[in-house]
């Protein structure tokens, strides 16, 4: 068994206005010194067996082409192995 | 005999409804067509309403781009099938890359909900050929990610190109890069559109009566095609 996390985000020049609103009641709470924050999304894949080169390229198909848009995301792909 | 045109339903859509009225009201053949079915039944054009399709998880359209109807008005499409995605529509369009770029959450962060002026900037689409060019209309807007994004070479390609066949006028709702409120495919045949023509096909249930044309066109497109 593997596991595939997938973190997706929006990339750094685009607005994020989920971000600035969690921004906003972060000083609501009282938290100050907080410059700015992002939000994304973190997919966590199990895969049976081993990921060889075919099925982890095929992991970052998947990543490329359902779980993020290139034309605004950015996403991260890790591999790690099952305990 | 009047030009049959498809009108797809996906779980969570709201807007096939009136989509389909807005055709019978134009002089077409409203069309149910299915998410789960690869046939679409041999029509004459397709409208993807708005709503909000599979709940808009994931991404708005994401997950309906890879319905089963979709293969199918995917390659109808690239062969130039006339397709007009309104609102969640346009979405599904922009993830299907039919259309460039991507609609993002309102800047505003608030779901809009008016009637919303535009300008019809290309009136040569098989949607938009019933307007004339530079005509102002008025029609509901109602949208939480209308924002819409593409880079900048994209946006000049576009301008460059005729391509923008809508833009916000008074007032941009949702931020939307240079006031774009729709774009078409280079052939014409595809146009995205984040605000909503059906709703303003009869004076009793509409601000206006200014979207019927976008009904009209197709029918008026597909006699002279």
């Amino acid at each position: 068994m593997a596991r595939v996390v997938v973190d997706v985000m929006l990339k750094p020049e685009i607005l994020d206005p989920q971000g600035r609103a969690v921004q906003g009641a972060l000083g609501r709470l009282g938290l100050s010194g907080v410059a700015d924050v992002r939000q994304g999304k973190q997919f966590v894949i199990q895969v049976d067996g081993d990921l060889t080169g075919d099925r982890l390229a095929l992991m970052h198909k998947l990543a490329e082409e359902l779980l993020s848009n290139p034309v605004i995301e950015n996403y991260s792909l890790t591999v790690e192995a099952d305990a | 005999m009047s030009a049959r045109i498809g009108v797809v339903t996906f779980p969570g859509t709201l807007d096939d409804r009136d989509a389909a009225r807005a055709v019978r009201i134009a002089g077409g053949e409203p069309v149910e067509l299915w998410h789960g079915d690869d046939d679409i039944k041999g029509v004459d054009a397709v409208i993807l309403p708005g709503g909000f399709s599979y709940g808009d998880y994931l991404r708005c359209g994401a997950i309906s781009r890879f319905a089963p109807v979709m293969n199918s008005i995917i390659d109808g499409a690239k062969g130039g099938l006339p397709v007009l995605g309104i609102c969640n529509g346009f979405q599904i369009l922009v993830e299907s890359h039919l259309l460039p770029g991507a609609l993002m959450r309102n800047e505003s962060r608030h779901f809009i909900c008016r009637d919303q002026k535009l300008r019809i900037e290309n009136a040569d689409s098989m949607w938009t050929r019933d307007y004339f060019k530079n005509q102002e209309i008025v029609v509901p807007l109602k949208n939480g990610e209308g924002n819409y994004f593409a880079d900048p070479a994209t946006l000049d390609m576009l301008e460059g190109e005729g391509r923008v066949v809508a833009r916000y006028l008074d007032v941009n709702p949702n931020g939307s890069a240079r006031d774009i409120a729709g774009i078409r495919n280079e052939r014409g045949n595809v146009v995205g559109l984040m605000p909503h023509p059906e709703h303003a096909v009869e004076a009793l249930t509409g601000p206006t009566t200014e979207g019927l044309p976008f009904f009209t066109s197709v029918l008026t497109a597909l006699v002279s095609a």
